[in-house]
């Protein structure tokens, strides 16, 4: 079947059947996959990346002369070049494999941070943040005595910028946003965000959590700092992500973690560094994830992000339509630019009653705060009940969501 | 009726439903037909926090036999509730220490007994044998 929309067509079907996991059945029904802002499933073509190298090459890298070790060390390292490519980052050295964008936050926050800003000095986060991009900078304040200040959430989901404006001044030495949020799937103006806290001299981390599997992301025309993503959620493996950093930067930065492969030599009187990126990859890395992680990025790149793009947004739109039409819904993240997020309450149904009705039908949705309870706050909700939606998803499974709601509320009466 | 004999009547009534509507259908009438929480016990130190839903339970000893109440914001947690409050309410602290939960799982509801569900059932659960020993410490 051709699925075809004003601006994509796709085959579907063969898309579907790279993702076995989506051919189960789950309660007696056929599994709809609406939790993909969690996690995206995973292609044949990444789960054979991993078994393949365990099976024909693990050898630990950069250090081994064999042929196993080089086999491992050249896969692990065009890997590096792939997120560069990604990115459109100007260089592979400014790559650094972390464990997932929640330590290339905190990488950031411990060295960059740590480093470089002493008391009195000012961090400004989000509205819309997920609790990775809070709590390291929190830890940072208490540590060194800094303010952390947040940009307010307009009523739609988007952000507050002529607050934003105000806020910016020579304290203001790191601004950390989200570029989507996992919550709302509020798309935010980060260029803009740059580009007026480089301003004032300050630095910018961009969360890409989010925005990585939807948004085309080019660190060099944003002009962003350190740019973080996770690759679970561009369908790679968990446990791996990668954190761009402006040259310059990396290399004022003091290391993160001590260890193997981050030391150029090391006697007990002194150790000196290794160069970038391995100055903050210390240790033995995670090389099957690494070497997944690339071809996840063939895969994405292999569909298009402008045809994942353009085909997700068709699915936000239906869905969009739909579910607002059941009555006592109130749709929560309205902004001009999303990602495709649904973030919705239902009047007088609690989300977690939501989300037990709809596994019953097979239909995998997140409910709660989503990590995100400052949105929560400040829509004055415990929390909603999401779908997210990825490429391999269909119009078919809205309209089965959208059913499911009507039995939830039929339940419910 | 002890535990058990609540427990059996329990699965004898699940038996009716054959397939999961029904089973939730009367699942969330239980939770609507719970006798209400006193308001003067809505505190912080009742709550016990799920990340999804939030648990309210309350015990006191009446006589020498324990009495729990409960509430949760969300309507089948309460309905889950108001089982567990029929099985152990109304028992002696040593009879809610010594059961052995068995009709979750035979009724098909025992994942939401799981911690991954975080919906406060499974620390209520903890929470009311805690009060069980509590009230046998201070008896003895
Ligand atoms: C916006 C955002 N930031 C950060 C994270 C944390 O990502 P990870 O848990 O992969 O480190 C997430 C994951 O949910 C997210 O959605």
């Amino acid at each position: 079947m051709m699925t075809t929309t004003s601006a994509v067509s796709f085959d579907i079907e063969r898309i579907r059947a790279d993702f076995p996991i989506l051919d189960q059945e789950v309660n007696g029904r056929k599994l709809v996959y609406f939790d993909n802002a969690a996690t995206t499933q995973k292609p044949v073509a990444v789960i054979e990346a991993l078994m393949n190298y365990y099976r024909g090459y693990n050898a630990n890298i950069h250090r081994g002369i064999h042929t196993l070790a080089e086999k491992a060390t050249a896969d692990f390292e065009a890997s590096r070049r792939a997120v560069r490519d990604f990115l459109n980052a100007p260089s592979a050295e400014e790559i650094i494999f972390t464990s997932g964008t929640t330590m290339g936050i905190n990488l950031v926050a411990q060295t960059y941070g740590r480093h470089f800003l002493k008391a009195g000095d000012e961090i400004i986060i989000s509205g819309l943040e997920h609790h990775s991009n809070i709590v390291p900078w929190q830890m940072l304040a208490g540590e060194k005595g800094l303010t952390v200040r947040a940009i307010p959430v307009l009523e739609n989901g988007e952000l507050d910028m002529e607050t934003f404006d105000t806020m910016l001044s020579d304290r203001t030495k790191i601004v950390a946003v989200n570029h989507a949020s996992n919550s709302l799937g509020t798309v935010n103006p980060v260029k803009e965000i740059i580009a007026k806290a480089h301003a004032v001299g300050a630095v910018v981390l961009v969360d890409g959590a989010q925005a990585s599997s939807h948004l085309e992301i080019d660190v060099q025309d944003l002009d962003v700092d350190f740019y973080a993503f996770s690759a679970h959620k561009l369908y790679g493996p968990t446990g791996i992500g990668a954190l761009y950093g402006k040259r310059a930067l990396l290399e004022a930065m003091p290391p993160y973690m001590g260890g193997g492969e981050m030391i150029k030599e090391v006697t007990f009187e002194k150790t000196t560094f290794n160069d970038l990126p391995y100055k903050f990859e210390a240790g033995t890395p995670n090389i099957a994830d690494v070497v997944a992680l690339k071809t996840a990025l063939e895969y994405i790149n292999s569909i298009g992000k402008s045809t994942i793009s353009a085909y997700e947004n068709h699915l936000l739109t239906y869905a969009t339509e739909q579910v607002s039409q059941i009555e006592g819904v109130r749709i929560i993240g309205q902004a001009k630019e999303k990602i495709s997020v649904l973030s919705f309450v239902l009047e007088g149904i609690h989300h977690q009653d939501i989300g037990i009705i709809l596994d019953q039908q097979g239909i995998a949705v997140r409910t709660g705060h989503h990590c995100t309870q400052p949105v929560m706050d400040r829509f004055c909700i415990l929390g909603t009940t999401r779908a997210s939606f990825a490429f391999y998803n269909t119009i078919e499974e809205i309209d089965k969501l959208v059913a499911g709601l009507h039995r939830v509320k039929k339940l419910m009466a | 009726m002890t535990i058990n004999e609540t427990q059996d009547e329990i699965i004898e009534e699940f038996e009716l439903f054959d397939d999961w509507e029904g089973k939730y259908e009367y699942i969330i009438d239980l939770g609507k037909k719970l006798a209400p929480f006193e308001e003067q016990f809505r505190t912080e130190d009742h709550i016990i926090k799920g990340c999804q839903s939030r648990v309210w339970l309350h015990a006191e000893l009446n006589g020498d036999k324990v009495v729990f109440t409960a509430d949760s914001d969300a309507i089948i947690v309460k309905g889950l509730i108001s089982m567990l409050v029929k099985v152990l309410s109304r028992h002696t602290p040593e009879e809610i220490i010594n059961a052995d939960l068995y009709f979750m799982e035979r009724v098909g509801l025992q994942q939401h007994l799981a911690q991954t569900r975080s919906n406060g059932l499974a620390s209520m659960l903890k929470q009311m044998k805690t009060y069980a020993l509590a009230f046998s410490a201070l008896k003895n």
